[in-house]
């Protein structure tokens, strides 16, 4: 029995993502589950999971990405999560030519694309201004899920955070809380600091083609809107977009397989 | 290893705090150089000086003490080596490279401030380095505002001198270096209490040009698409050769350059064929500062010139060794030092000429621009540096980082995606 199946696992700092791709690159499985505190205990239980489904070192390729790469102890290669993402995107996009806004967990990059090729790339400091979790502390704070964040911040303006701290950017909001601002404004003022975080990074990076968001906010349709209005270009967003590098990972594995 | 807890206790070091750090040192040393293949040979001195770093040299310069000599401390390459030797005395570097040393320097400095000063400044107060105990004085200089305001702090501990370093490079600035080499030297005859005579002067220049001549021959090495040594293993020859004699120096680099000259004959390589070349640039690497070379050469590339103080800087350009009086010999040093491109010149237009121009010469895949954190001048500079190279058609990662590991996985995900863009 020959390789029949590529799989791309990548360990993000919130989620575990899983692709498993045929021959023809269609993605047959996707798999999400929370990181945990062990990437390694992760990777392990999807190995489980895939095994389940008959899908093992015999007949399968797995190539890993994300922070926790290296805790895949199966995975034959392990590559960069800009890669990944790169290559996940233009085949979710069917596109060559892309900017990829990859917000993370404790991340956000910025990747331009060229005929398929990483051209450029800007990620944020050791910090979590700008990415999910900013976001996750802040929907915390509100006491509302991360959808309903979105969702409220659709009726709300006016109100503004100036700190990209988390930490300090809380205390803003606790302070606006105390100020009576409403729930709907302080989730909007939210919402424009992470956009205004990212597009300041933008501004780094020369744009190709069109643009589009990956990974766990891309199903967000209201951030998707203000980053365009504020990048004053079309964002797109595909379902699989959060899967984007585990897509691109389970690709890479079938260059590898496939020799 | 030698016992040197005597001499260090008689520096008035704090021995229970530096026990911590002589622990922790043999680790790095075997995980970032004795675990790579197929060394060449001649490494076994600098394995051998990292491996007692604080007791070999500490104890020859506390010899040369003895006879009377005098150690003048420096932290910069604008120092002008020559003056000090002309005069009998001995120059070691001071900079401090490790994260050890910041919360100690972090008592008396602002959190943001550059982790070099910082490690320098507590590697003295905390009384945990013997270099910075042996040095009769320290010779600063006006290369950055960080180092202007550090240096005040350590002048209450220590005999301290300083040389303004002009911020332009007119011929008017250049007549200005000048002089202050002069004034130097008539601080440092007073120091010593040794005549600097212009054959005294002469000897110094040659035999720091010899020096320069040695490192240059190791660094030309690295041209040849047959790597015959790694990044790290030169990096660790630039770094000792702040603190090393200059004459053992030259020697010892001279030999390892007979070693990777032949192994370029034999087609010896330290690296497989894909490996990606890569230049860096920006702020120095003070000794034991290794993380950058470690994550690029384990990430798939190979650091093939260092654009840097500890690198070309240190080495490129030759005093005029013509001169016959003081006064021209002054002026030739003035003038080879004032060849130097630093960020804190304006403009420094002649940086970006030498980062294409080494590009080029040493073959290389792409530039990563790397500044410690909280230097303003290197960050800064980075924006024309980038925009230089992608004119140039090579590829280029601007980073910014400090002493800590805290951001190790970061920086590997950026400089592994950047080696894979170059793939």
């Amino acid at each position: 029995m020959g390789i029949e199946h590529f799989i791309g696992i990548d360990i993000g700092s919130t989620c575990a993502k899983t692709v498993v791709m045929d021959q023809e690159g269609r993605i047959v499985h996707r798999m999400l589950r929370p990181t945990g505190w062990s990437s390694v205990d992760t990777a392990l239980s999807i190995r489980e999971e895939l095994a389940g489904m008959g899908i093992t070192s015999d007949n399968g390729i797995v190539v890993s990405t994300g922070y926790g790469r290296a805790a895949v102890p199966f995975a034959a290669k392990n590559i960069t999560e800009i890669t990944c993402h790169a290559k996940g995107a233009c085949h979710i996009h069917a596109a060559d030519d892309l900017t990829v806004i990859d917000i993370g967990g404790q991340d956000t990059k910025l990747i331009a694309v060229s005929g398929g090729q990483v051209v450029d790339f800007v990620m944020n400091d050791k910090c979590s201004a700008g990415t999910g979790r900013f976001l996750e502390v802040m929907a915390n704070t509100l006491a509302v899920t991360l959808e309903d964040l979105c969702e409220l911040a659709r009726g709300g303006g006016g109100a503004s955070i100036s700190s990209m701290c988390t930490v300090f950017a809380e205390s803003e909001v606790i302070g606006l809380i105390g100020k009576g601002e409403s729930r709907e404004n302080i989730a909007s003022a939210v919402i424009d600091s992470i956009v205004t975080k990212v597009a300041s990074q933008a501004g780094r990076l020369q744009p190709a083609g069109k643009v589009c968001l990956t990974g766990g906010l891309c199903g967000f349709d209201y951030l998707r809107n203000r980053l365009g209005k504020t990048l004053r270009c079309e964002v797109e967003a595909s379902p699989d977009g959060r899967y984007a590098g585990a897509a691109g990972a389970a690709l890479c594995a079938m260059q590898l397989g496939l020799g | 290893m030698a016992d040197y807890r005597k001499m260090w206790e008689d520096l008035g070091m704090d021995m229970e705090n530096h026990d911590n750090l002589c622990q922790v040192l043999p680790t790095a040393v075997g995980d970032v150089f004795l675990s790579q293949e197929n060394r060449p040979e001649a490494m076994d001195f600098w394995d051998l000086v990292i491996s007692e770093v604080h007791g070999i040299r500490p104890a020859e310069l506390i010899e040369a003490q003895k006879e009377g000599r005098k150690v003048f401390g420096t932290f910069c390459v604008y120092v002008p080596d020559e003056v000090v030797i002309a005069a009998n005395g001995i120059v070691t570097g001071l900079c401090g490279g490790s994260q050890f040393w910041v919360p100690d320097g972090e008592k008396v400095l602002p959190k943001s401030t550059c982790p070099l000063v910082k490690a320098s400044v507590g590697a003295r107060l905390g009384r945990t380095c013997p270099f910075f105990r042996i040095a009769d004085m320290y010779v600063g200089e006006t290369t950055c505002d960080g180092k202007k305001k550090a240096y005040e702090i350590l002048g209450e501990d220590v005999p301290m001198y300083i040389m303004d370093v002009p911020q332009m490079k007119r011929e008017k600035d250049i007549l200005k270096w000048k002089d202050e080499i002069a004034e130097f030297a008539k601080k440092v005859e007073e120091f010593t209490g040794n005549q600097i005579t212009p054959e005294k002067l002469a000897e110094s220049i040659h035999i720091i040009n010899e020096k320069r001549k040695a490192l240059a021959r190791v660094y030309n090495c690295r041209k040849s698409k047959c790597l015959p040594i790694s990044g790290r293993d030169t990096l660790l020859m630039t770094q000792i050769s702040f603190f090393d004699d200059p004459v053992r120096c030259a020697q010892m680099c001279n030999r390892l350059a007979d070693e990777l000259e032949q192994r370029i004959r034999d087609g010896v390589s330290v690296v497989s064929a894909d490996t990606k070349r890569i230049l860096v640039t920006g702020t120095p690497l003070a000794v034991p500062n290794w993380k950058l070379h470690n994550i690029i050469e384990t990430s798939g590339g190979a650091v093939v010139c260092e654009e840097m103080c500890t690198g070309t800087r240190y080495f490129e350009n030759l005093v005029d060794e013509t001169k016959t009086t003081l006064d021209e010999q002054f002026m030739a040093l003035s003038e080879r030092y004032m060849k130097t491109n630093c960020a804190c010149f304006t403009p420094n237009t002649g940086r970006i000429d030498d980062i294409l121009r080494l590009a080029k010469e040493y073959q290389v895949d792409g530039v990563i621009d790397c500044s410690l954190k909280f230097c303003c001048l290197y960050d800064t500079e980075k924006y024309a540096v980038s925009r230089a190279l992608k004119e140039a058609g090579i590829p280029v990662l601007s980073l910014e980082t400090d002493y800590e590991d805290a951001d190790a996985g970061q920086l590997r995900t950026r400089i592994g995606a950047f080696i894979e863009m170059l793939s």
